[in-house]
C-alpha cells in the first residue's frame, strides 16, 4: 500500500492528466517556479513548460476570464484560485460567464474549465482567508462541485474533473494538504455524484464532506464507545448530489445530522435537510440537526476561531440530540 | 489596404442591414413581440462593417449587448438572429439567449456579453488559444467607452500585453456610458491613453468612416497575425438612439443628436455619398436597400413561423448532458 499526502495526490493527478491531454493548461498565481502556495503544482513548469503552466498576475477576474476563453477555443484550462475567498473577486467571470456560456449559446459553446481552490479555517487566517463557500456555487446552475476529504479522493476527483466538458470547481481544504492516505499507483477517475459511505452504522446518519468528514469519523468513534452506531457518508461532490445513498441510509437509521464547515445559515446543510424532508419525511424519527460554523466572520484569535468552527465534540453533541 | 468597390458595397449592405434590423426590432418590441432588452447600434454601423471586412470567418468575435451590427457583418444569419429575438427554437441560440448573446461558431462568433467589459478577458483567452495552437487567427472584441472603467478591462489588457496575444480591443467611444457622459466619469479625453498604460499599441479612428475603420483594423490584424500582440482601437462614434429602448435621453441635447444624424456625419449617408462619387447610381444604392428590406421581411416571417422551444429544453444545454 502506497501512502501519499493530499497535495502529492493532487500533483500526481495533474502530472497524469497533463500527460494524457495536451490541451490541459494551468493558470494561476505563483504556480510555476514557486510551485503554488501549497506546492500542488510543484515541478509542473519544469516538466510541461511555460506554454502549459502559465504564471499570471494577481488578476483573478482576468485569468479566470482568459481561462473561459481558452476553454471555449478547445483547451481544457485549470485555473488555480489561491484562496476560495477570492472567488468574489472573480465572481462575474465564474458565475455570469463560465456557468452560463453553454446555455446562453444554445449549446454551441462548451466551457471545460477546472477551477482548483482551497478553503476553510483552523489556521488563524482570519475573516478573508478562511471561508467555506461551496453553497454559493451550489446555488448557481452550470458548475459541478467536488470536495475531496482524502488523498485518494483528491486524486480521483481531480482526474474526473478533467474528463468533464463543463466547469468544475475542486474545493480542497488548507488543513488537508499534509494529511496522508492510501493512493494506489493506478487510480481511475472517481465518478461525480457517488457518495462514499465511510463507516456503516444503524442508529444515526451523519452526512459530511471535505475536512469535516475527519471530524465526523472521530465523532463516530467517540459515539461508538457510548453505544451509538453512526453511519458516516462523505458526499465527495455536492453537485451532482448522490441522493440515493443519502435516502437509503436515512430510511435505515431514521435520524440525521449534517456537518460542514461553512456557515450554518443557508449552508448546503439546509438544502440537504430540505431534500431529506422531501424524500424521507415518513421515515424520520427526529428533527434533522445541522452542525456548521457560527454565523459570524471567522476571527483570528485561536479560541474565537475554534469556538466559531465545527469540531468533533460539536458533532457528538448533535448526534446525541437526535438520538435522545 | 484600400477597400474595393465591391467591398464598399458589401459594407454598405451590412450597415443598412444593421440599421434596418434594429428599426424592425424596435417596431416588434413596441408591438410586444420582442421582450426584454434591446440596445440598438444605430449610428455606429461603420465600426462593425469596417471591422468585418478585415476579418476571416475563423477569426473570433466577442461583442456585447450592442452587438447586432457586429454579428450581422461577421455573417450571422438574419433569419437565425431574428428568430432569436423572438425567442424561437430556430434562433441562433435556440431562443435561450435573446438580444444580448448571439452566437454562431461557424462564423467565429462567440457568445456576446451583457456584462459591461466582461468579454475582454475571454477574448484574451481566445487569442491566447490561437497563439498556442500556432495558427494566425485573431480575436476581436467590441466594448463601449463606459467599459474602460471596469477593472477587468484593465486586467485583460495587461494579460494580453503580457502574453502578446493577438487580441484586438475595439472601444466604440459613443460619448455616453449608458446615460452619463463619459466626460463626467473619466478624466481622459482620449481613451487610447488607457492602452498606453499597458504598452499596447493604440490608435484613434473616425468610427463613422468605414474606410478609416477598416484600415485601422487591418493594421491590428496584421500585427496579430504576425505575432506582434494586441492592439487597441478607439473608434469615435455616436449612437443616435437611446442606450436602450425606452431611454428618455434627457441627458443630452436634441441638437447634438441631430448633428450626428446629419449627412456629413451619419456613417451610412457618408458611405452612400462616397459610393455615388465612385460612380454608383442612386438606383444601385436603392437596390441594395431593397435587398435589405427583403432579407429582413424574410427573417421576420421565418421567425414568426418558427415554433418556440419545447419546455423540456430548459434542461438541455445547462451541462453537456441534459439534467433531470
Amino acid at each position: 500500500m502506497r501512502e501519499l499526502t493530499y497535495s502529492q495526490a493532487l500533483r500526481e493527478a495533474l502530472y497524469e492528466e497533463m500527460a494524457r491531454d495536451a490541451n490541459i493548461i494551468l493558470l494561476g498565481e505563483d504556480i510555476g517556479v514557486y510551485g503554488g502556495l501549497f506546492k500542488v503544482t510543484d515541478g509542473l513548469l519544469a516538466k510541461y513548460g511555460p506554454n502549459r503552466v502559465l504564471e499570471t498576475p494577481i488578476s483573478e477576474s482576468g485569468f479566470i476570464g482568459a481561462a473561459v476563453g481558452l476553454a471555449m477555443c478547445g483547451k481544457h484550462p485549470m485555473a488555480e484560485l489561491m484562496f476560495m475567498d477570492f472567488a468574489w473577486v472573480a465572481a462575474d467571470q465564474i458565475f455570469n460567464q463560465a456557468c452560463k456560456m453553454r446555455q446562453m449559446s444554445g449549446g454551441q459553446v462548451s466551457v471545460p474549465l477546472v477551477i482548483r481552490t482551497q478553503q476553510g479555517g483552523g489556521r488563524g487566517n482570519a475573516a478573508q482567508h478562511s471561508q467555506s463557500l461551496e453553497a454559493h456555487f451550489a446555488h448557481i446552475p452550470g458548475i459541478k462541485i467536488a470536495l475531496p476529504s482524502t488523498p485518494y479522493d483528491a486524486k480521483g476527483l481531480l482526474k474526473q474533473a478533467f474528463r468533464e466538458n463543463d466547469p468544475v470547481i475542486v474545493i480542497e481544504h488548507k488543513l488537508l494538504y499534509n494529511t496522508k492516505g492510501n493512493v494506489p499507483e493506478q487510480l481511475a477517475p472517481i465518478p461525480f455524484g457517488v457518495a462514499d459511505v465511510k463507516r456503516t452504522g444503524k442508529d444515526v446518519t451523519l452526512i459530511s464532506y471535505s475536512r469535516t468528514v475527519l471530524h465526523a469519523l472521530e465523532a463516530a468513534e467517540t459515539l461508538a464507545q457510548a453505544g451509538i452506531d453512526v453511519e458516516v457518508i462523505d458526499l465527495r461532490t455536492i453537485h451532482p448530489l448522490d441522493m440515493d445513498t443519502i435516502a437509503k441510509s436515512v430510511r435505515k437509521t431514521t435520524r440525521v445530522v449534517i456537518a460542514h464547515e461553512s456557515h450554518r445559515n443557508a449552508g448546503f446543510g439546509a438544502e440537504l435537510s430540505a431534500r431529506i424532508s422531501e424524500t424521507c419525511f415518513g421515515w424520520l424519527d427526529a428533527p434533522i440537526e445541522r452542525v456548521g460554523a457560527l454565523d459570524v466572520p471567522i476571527a483570528y484569535s485561536q479560541p474565537l476561531e475554534a469556538h466559531t468552527l465545527p469540531s468533533p465534540d460539536k458533532i457528538v453533541q448533535a448526534v446525541k440530540r437526535v438520538k435522545l | 489596404m484600400a477597400l474595393s468597390l465591391e467591398e464598399l458595397k458589401t459594407g454598405y449592405y451590412n450597415m443598412v442591414l444593421a440599421r434596418e434590423f434594429e428599426r424592425k426590432c424596435e417596431a416588434l418590441f413596441q408591438q410586444g413581440i420582442i421582450r426584454g432588452s434591446l440596445h440598438m447600434c444605430i449610428g455606429q454601423e461603420a465600426t462593425a462593417a469596417g471591422t468585418a471586412l478585415a476579418l476571416r470567418d475563423d477569426d473570433i468575435l466577442i461583442t456585447n449587448y450592442r452587438g447586432h451590427g457586429h454579428a450581422l457583418a461577421k455573417g450571422i444569419s438574419p433569419r437565425a438572429a431574428m428568430a432569436e429575438m423572438l425567442g424561437k427554437v430556430t434562433g441562433c441560440c435556440k431562443g435561450k439567449g435573446g438580444s444580448m448573446h448571439w452566437t454562431d461558431l461557424s462564423k467565429g462568433i462567440m457568445p456576446a456579453n451583457a456584462i459591461v467589459g466582461a468579454g475582454l478577458p475571454t477574448v484574451v483567452g481566445c487569442a491566447l488559444a490561437a497563439k498556442l495552437d500556432g495558427n494566425d487567427n485573431v480575436a476581436v472584441t467590441f466594448f463601449g467607452d463606459g467599459a474602460t472603467n471596469q477593472g477587468v478591462v484593465h486586467e485583460a489588457m495587461n494579460l494580453a500585453a503580457m502574453w502578446q496575444a493577438p487580441a484586438i480591443f475595439i472601444c466604440e467611444n459613443n460619448l455616453y456610458s449608458e446615460m452619463t457622459p463619459i466626460s463626467q466619469t473619466t478624466n481622459n479625453k482620449d481613451l487610447v491613453e488607457r492602452a498606453a498604460a499597458y504598452n499596447i499599441p493604440a490608435e484613434i479612428v473616425d468610427g463613422n468612416d468605414i474606410e478609416a475603420m477598416h484600415d485601422a483594423v487591418c493594421r491590428a490584424v496584421t500585427r496579430g497575425r504576425q505575432g506582434k500582440g494586441p492592439t487597441f482601437i478607439e473608434a469615435k462614434t455616436y449612437r443616435t438612439v437611446g442606450h436602450m429602448i425606452g431611454d428618455s435621453q434627457i441627458y443630452r441635447d436634441k441638437a447634438e443628436v441631430e448633428a450626428w444624424r446629419a449627412p456629413e456625419r451619419d456613417p451610412i449617408m457618408r458611405l452612400g455619398a462616397k459610393l455615388l462619387g465612385h460612380g454608383l447610381t442612386a438606383s444601385q444604392l436603392t437596390a441594395i436597400e431593397q435587398e435589405v428590406t427583403r432579407v429582413i421581411e424574410d427573417a421576420v416571417q421565418f421567425a414568426k413561423d418558427s415554433p418556440y422551444p419545447a419546455l423540456d429544453e430548459v434542461y438541455v444545454d445547462v451541462f453537456e448532458h441534459r439534467i433531470a
